[in-house]
């Protein structure tokens, strides 16, 4: 079985997905909605920018996380003179990487939900006295729900994977921002390591399995069998 | 005037134009297919702007693009009969029915829910999800949805499609209450032309 130190990497790890697709789910719902349901000028390149973590290199999206939110840009600066938070070398800072990194799937996801749901059905709520904010409260995000499930269960699986953006910005420091994948790359470096690496892998790929598994499953459960995350 | 409704709407490959003043409470619309009326029961209603026009019911001004008037959807408290009922499919049958009742401020219901129910005969269905009813069924949850929302006027898409005689001779007889004691402006929509023929006092032709 795992030894101490390797379990404390998956708390770790968990701990820094969970507070990543926390902290996304409400931005990529947001995202999703315009996308899916809005028509503006800049539309298209909304919808790049928000696909960019998708395409760009992960060491170019963590290179510009630091530009940005490292100790001297304009939103790191601000956030430790107001908050006194450091999100760089911090497992904050690996939470806010896997964030960006997961954002695409997870728009993705929630999107086809909401293009899904029937603009007519908004139309009849709204005929029925319902305003616009109750129309949408009561119909499309219940019924754009199993996208919501199944991007945040697609994000979580994407950030226990996240390493490139991650290493980039945050780092590789024990005990801190070194989570699974980071751990078996530092694993790879050192000599009589490889049962470790082994015993990390397999447990990485468990929990993306089960996050996938859950997904279908969450999906399936509230829109029946015709529904897919897979 | 119950119906003042004027307006023009250019979707680009058709054009739908209409100019139509009714004094009659129950007025029928008609005319082929693609014609536009379902078109002009949207912008009735408030889903769809039309490029100009004026639309006002029993007084109201509901559009009137020369003055910037457009209410919401939700102020224009249309009680909207869909073709294709657009029952909400994540709500049971009861829940559909309360959905325009409860917004509805309690002075202006005019019908009450086991009227509806019984009318309508729905009473077996409340606890059903509208994907396991009939079509006939869906409709008349529809019916009773839209009425349930003590709505100042009506939009009927060809309400009696898909119900089976009895029924539809039912729901004629409902309209027509309504027509005779309530006097709630109704606009209809329907291919029958006997059905037109005894429900409507006014019929406009659209093409």
């Amino acid at each position: 079985m795992l030894t101490e130190a390797e379990w404390a990497v998956v708390g770790l790890s968990l701990k820094v997905s969970l507070v990543a697709v926390l902290l996304t789910v409400p931005v990529a719902y947001g995202l999703a909605w315009v996308l899916a349901r809005r028509r503006f000028p800049g539309l298209v390149v909304l919808d790049a920018l928000v696909h960019l973590p998708l395409v760009v290199p992960p060491v170019v999206t963590g290179w510009l996380l630091l530009i940005a939110f490292g100790r001297n840009g304009p939103i790191g600066s601000w956030l430790e003179s107001a908050f006194g938070i450091t999100l760089v070398f911090s497992w904050t800072g690996a939470a806010l990487a896997a964030a960006v990194m997961a954002l695409p799937l997870m728009v993705r996801a929630m999107r086809l939900s909401i293009e899904a749901v029937d603009r007519r059905l908004v139309g009849a709520a709204r005929s029925l006295g319902a305003s616009r904010w109750r129309a949408f409260a009561t119909i499309t995000l219940p019924l754009s729900l199993p996208g919501i499930a199944a991007g945040a269960m697609l994000g979580f699986a994407r950030s226990l994977g996240e390493f490139g953006a991650t290493i980039t910005f945050a780092s590789n420091i024990a005990g801190e921002t070194r989570t699974l994948p980071l751990a078996i790359y530092s694993g790879l470096q050192l000599p009589g390591a490889e049962s470790q690496v082994a015993r990390l892998a397999v447990i990485s790929i468990i929990l993306s399995l089960l996050a996938l598994l859950l997904s279908e499953m969450l999906v399936r459960r509230s829109a029946g069998r015709q529904a897919h995350v897979l | 005037m119950f119906f003042e409704i004027s307006l023009r709407h250019d979707f680009g490959s058709r054009q739908v134009a209409l100019d139509l003043e009714s004094n009659a409470v129950l007025t029928a619309l008609v005319g082929a297919s693609g014609a536009g009326k379902t078109t002009v029961l949207n912008a009735i209603a408030g889903l769809l702007r039309p490029d100009h026009g004026r639309i006002a019911v029993a007084g109201e001004v509901l559009f009137d693009s020369a003055h910037g008037i457009d209410l919401k959807p939700e102020k224009r408290r249309a009680g909207y009969v869909f073709q294709d009922a657009r029952l909400f499919p994540h709500m049971k049958v009861a829940a559909n029915l309360a959905y325009g009742e409860k917004l509805a401020p309690a002075s202006e219901r005019w019908i009450a829910r086991d009227r509806v129910v019984d009318l309508l005969g729905i009473a077996d269905l409340l606890g059903r999800y509208p994907a396991n009813l009939s079509g006939g069924e869906t409709r008349r949850v529809a019916i009773g949805r839209a009425l349930l929302a003590a709505p100042r006027f009506l939009l009927l898409d060809e309400p009696m499609a898909s119900l089976d005689a009895p029924r539809a001779e039912r729901m004629r007889k409902l309209i027509e209450d309504i027509r005779d004691e309530l006097g709630l402006p109704m606009l209809l929509v329907s291919h029958d032309a006997a059905e037109v023929d005894r429900l409507a006092g006014r019929v406009v032709s659209l093409d």
